[in-house]
This record gives structure tokens, C-alpha cells and sequence, in this order.
């Protein structure tokens, strides 16, 4: 796979596919953009004229309503024009290939696409494809990368944390089948997180994943001690059919999160998830729902933040 | 174009503001210039809600040209702006493009009293019908010149002549 397509001649952004690969410099310019985008969703008229005339494609081959709809919300608070497909259910079904559609949705004069898709190299596939004017940004690609997923995640930090650099920070749940684990370890990595801990069962560690520059632990007590931040993740339901796990109730009471576990954690330590959560399964409702957690707040910045990256994009 | 002194333009300006105050009157800068001046007319003349400050970049007319900004801050408007009246402050009036750029964020505040406009130095080359209500200086300037207001690190601000790139 072509590593810089995103990059332009201009050392630009043209494509938010992956943060592998994007320099510290250029996330740290994100983050900043969207801290004036947050300060623009908190006055009486949350919009602003600069993506106006631009026609924005949701293109979503995997049914999600929460991130579409924040991308639908910041593409509407640039005053773009936006377009929700959800293309299981159409043209698909009708035998059309992704780049058939993309193709017709060209010619109806798009100017960015923003594609989930549970094949990884999906939104890589469609980047390479389309003319030089058009953006593409990555919402999740099988379990390859979520890039704004994990830019709002780094935003989140900063907010509440300030400084990468002493940061141990500890990202827990099925890291294997995770493209928000993922492009979470690129990005922690980039901004110059020293510690990075992956704790999961060991089923749900990829091999190798020392690999990124992260630490691995299955024993969660273990894993916790002296953290900053909690980056939880989703399990998936469907992962319980198979041999990896044994069931929800073991599950939970070795990686679930619970108050006892959190408190072995450092006290002002911060616990995020990145929606939707399963409540009893891998988050106590007593953590979600605590004093710690600043996952409301994610949801509100992650609009910020894919504000930031389309006017960004759309601007190179 | 010789220039006078800027703290001797910037005196004259906040004598200029003065009479036309009123109990209801705010003050909102520009980034960056325009924000210094805005920070030193506060103090100046006495005004006790905090000066406001608004970064134009998502209001720009040339978008669609040169892109966003690479460092946009963020607006603050630290006061209701209904029923305000206003006084936006820049340092060099040229086009009026980001005075207009301006006057449309401030709307997406609220809706003003009245929006009356003061620049340091007006040196003319307007494309939109955009006027100062307070000047302290104004001369054509050369379209190759460029007019910068400079702060260093003492706070003392200061207009600087260049060549256009």
C-alpha cells in the first residue's frame, strides 16, 4: 500500500487515510485548529461560511450512526453540503462496485468523501482513484486505521493533560481487531508518548505488537498501575461466538473496567471510550457514568476535530 | 509615506474614541495587530469589560485560494454581544476584506448596537465600501508596500514598513 498518498507535492494534506506515516508537527496543527473550532460549536450560531458550495459524501458500506452523524454535524457547521449514503442498503445490493458509485458521486461534483468500510485499504483504494481535487478522510476501514477517532482521543488528552511527554497511557480491550487501537498507538507514538501499554487478554494481543513501541499486559491489575489515561475499547459482540473469549461474565471480571481496577490507576487519571459502550462488558456503569470519565466530552471535541481535518483538507 | 511615532498614532486614536464612548460600549481586536491595539485602547480608556478578539480565518474570501491559515486562534468574545456597541479595532485598513470578514463573524455572536470601525493607519487601496469611523493616520501607500504592526517583547508596538513577497 502506497504510504503517502495523503501527503501532497506541497508536503500538504490531501487525504486523512492513516496517521502512520503523518508527522508530529501536522497532528499538533490539527489539534490547534480544532481548539478554535470548539470555541465556534459554543456560541449562539455554531456554523461558520468557510466549506460553503462544498458537496461532502458520507459514504458508510458499514452501518454507523455515531460517527456519521459527527461528521454530518461538523460537515454542516462548515456550511458544506452534506450527503449521507448508506450503501449496503443500495447500490451494492444492486451488483454496482465502491468505485462505481464513487465514480457517479464524482460526477455530481463531490468534493470530499468520508468512506467506512469493514475492508481494510478501503479508503486507500478510493484516495488513489478519484481526481486531484477530491479529499477523501478515512472513517474506519476494517481493522486497519481510524484516523479522527484517534485524533480526538490525542485532542481529549491535551485538553486535560496538556503535555505528551510524561504521559503513561494504557489502552485496554480487543487491541487485535481494533483500527481505533491502532491508529491510537500511531498517533500516542507520534506526539511523543513514552509509555504506551496495550492490556488484553492474550487471544486479543496481536503478534508482534511490541512492534509499535508499545507494552504489552494481560494481566490488567497489573497494566493500570501509575496510568494517566484509560483508552478503552469496544468489544464486539460477535467476538464472544468464537474461541477467543470465554464468556462476557469472565470477560468483565479480568478486563472489565470497575472503580476497584481504576483506582490502581493514578487518582487524577482519565478514563475514554470511544462509543458506543457495552456497560457491564468492558466499562462499569459506576466508571462510565464517574467522575473520571471524559467520554461526553470526546463526543463533543471529536466534532472540533473533524472540522479541523475537513477545512484542513479541503483548503490544501 | 513618512509615518509618525505609533504610541503618539495610538494616543491620538484613543483621544479620538473617547467623546464617542458610551456606557454600553466594547472593544473587539483583530489577530494580531489589531488585538494588541485593542488590549492597550482597553486599558487606555478605562473600559471594564475585556476587550474581544476574533481570528477572521474562517471567514475569509480567499479560502477557495490559499487554503486555511496555518495557525487559526481562537475567537473570544468575552462579553454578550446584543445590544452591544462595538468598536473594532485593526492596525492597517487596506482592502476592507477582513473587516467585512469581521463584521460577519460578530454577527454569528449576536446582533450589535452598532459597529463603528478604528485602525491606527488607513492607507487606502479599498475594495469594498469599508470606511474607518476612527483613524489615526492615514496615506496611500505603494501596492508593493506592506504596513506591519510589531510587538516585541516589552509589549511596545511598533508600524514597520516592507517589500510584498
Amino acid at each position: 500500500m502506497q504510504k503517502n498518498i495523503q501527503i501532497n507535492q506541497h508536503g500538504e494534506l490531501q487525504h486523512l487515510l492513516t496517521i502512520e506515516g503523518l508527522p508530529a508537527s501536522m497532528l499538533h496543527h490539527i489539534l490547534d485548529t480544532a481548539e478554535s473550532f470548539v470555541g465556534v460549536t459554543e456560541r449562539e450560531v455554531k456554523k461558520v461560511p468557510l466549506l460553503r458550495g462544498k458537496a461532502i459524501f458520507n459514504l458508510f458500506f458499514e452501518p454507523s450512526t455515531r460517527t456519521r452523524t459527527t461528521f454530518e454535524i461538523a460537515a454542516k457547521r462548515l456550511s458544506a453540503d452534506v450527503l449521507n449514503l448508506n450503501i449496503s442498503a443500495s447500490s451494492q445490493s444492486k451488483g454496482e462496485t465502491m468505485l462505481d458509485t464513487v465514480n457517479n458521486l464524482s460526477a455530481m461534483q463531490a468534493d470530499m468523501f468520508i468512506v467506512r468500510h469493514s475492508q481494510s485499504g478501503a479508503a486507500h483504494l478510493i484516495a488513489r482513484h478519484v481526481a486531484p481535487e477530491i479529499h477523501v478522510i478515512n472513517a474506519g476501514d476494517g481493522r486497519h486505521a481510524h484516523p479522527t477517532q484517534a485524533l480526538l482521543d490525542m485532542y481529549t488528552i491535551r485538553h486535560y493533560k496538556r503535555d505528551f511527554h510524561e504521559l503513561k497511557v494504557a489502552i485496554v480491550g480487543d487491541v487485535m481487531h481494533s483500527r481505533v487501537a491502532r491508529s491510537q498507538i500511531h498517533a500516542l507514538t507520534t506526539l511523543g508518548v513514552p509509555e504506551v501499554r496495550v492490556i488484553a487478554p492474550r487471544t486479543l494481543l496481536p503478534r508482534g505488537v511490541e512492534k509499535l513501541g508499545v507494552h504489552p499486559y494481560d494481566d490488567m491489575k497489573k497494566g493500570l498501575k501509575d496510568v494517566d489515561v484509560l483508552l478503552m475499547l469496544r468489544l464486539q459482540n460477535e467476538r464472544m461466538q468464537g474461541a477467543l473469549l470465554p464468556s462476557a461474565q469472565e470477560y468483565f471480571k479480568y478486563y472489565g473496567l470497575t472503580p476497584e481496577k481504576l483506582a490502581l490507576a493514578r487518582p487524577d487519571a482519565i478514563v475514554m471510550h470511544p462509543g458506543p459502550m457495552n456497560r457491564g462488558l468492558e466499562i462499569d456503569s459506576a466508571v462510565a457514568d464517574g467522575p473520571q470519565s471524559v467520554i461526553l466530552p470526546q463526543v463533543t471535541f471529536g466534532i472540533a476535530v473533524r472540522m479541523a481535518v475537513m477545512s484542513i483538507l479541503a483548503g490544501n | 509615506m513618512e509615518m509618525p511615532d505609533t504610541n503618539l498614532l495610538l494616543k491620538n486614536l484613543a483621544e479620538e474614541i473617547r467623546p464617542a464612548m458610551n456606557g454600553n460600549t466594547c472593544i473587539v481586536g483583530i489577530h494580531t495587530g489589531g488585538a494588541w491595539l485593542a488590549e492597550k485602547l482597553h486599558g487606555m480608556l478605562g473600559l471594564k469589560t475585556p476587550p474581544g478578539l476574533l481570528d477572521i480565518s474562517f471567514y475569509r474570501d480567499d479560502f477557495g485560494r490559499i487554503g486555511l491559515h496555518p495557525e487559526v486562534k481562537r475567537s473570544e468574545i468575552p462579553f454578550d454581544v446584543d445590544d452591544t456597541d462595538i468598536i473594532l479595532v485593526d492596525d492597517v485598513l487596506h482592502t476592507g476584506r477582513t473587516v467585512r470578514a469581521a463584521i460577519n463573524e460578530l454577527f454569528d455572536y449576536g446582533r450589535p448596537a452598532r459597529i463603528r470601525l478604528a485602525v491606527l493607519v488607513d492607507r487606502g487601496g479599498r475594495e469594498l465600501p469599508i470606511e474607518p469611523t476612527f483613524c489615526a493616520f492615514r496615506g496611500v501607500l505603494d501596492e508593493e508596500k506592506m504596513i506591519d504592526l510589531v510587538r516585541n517583547d516589552s509589549g511596545l508596538l511598533e508600524l514597520k514598513f516592507r517589500s510584498r513577497e
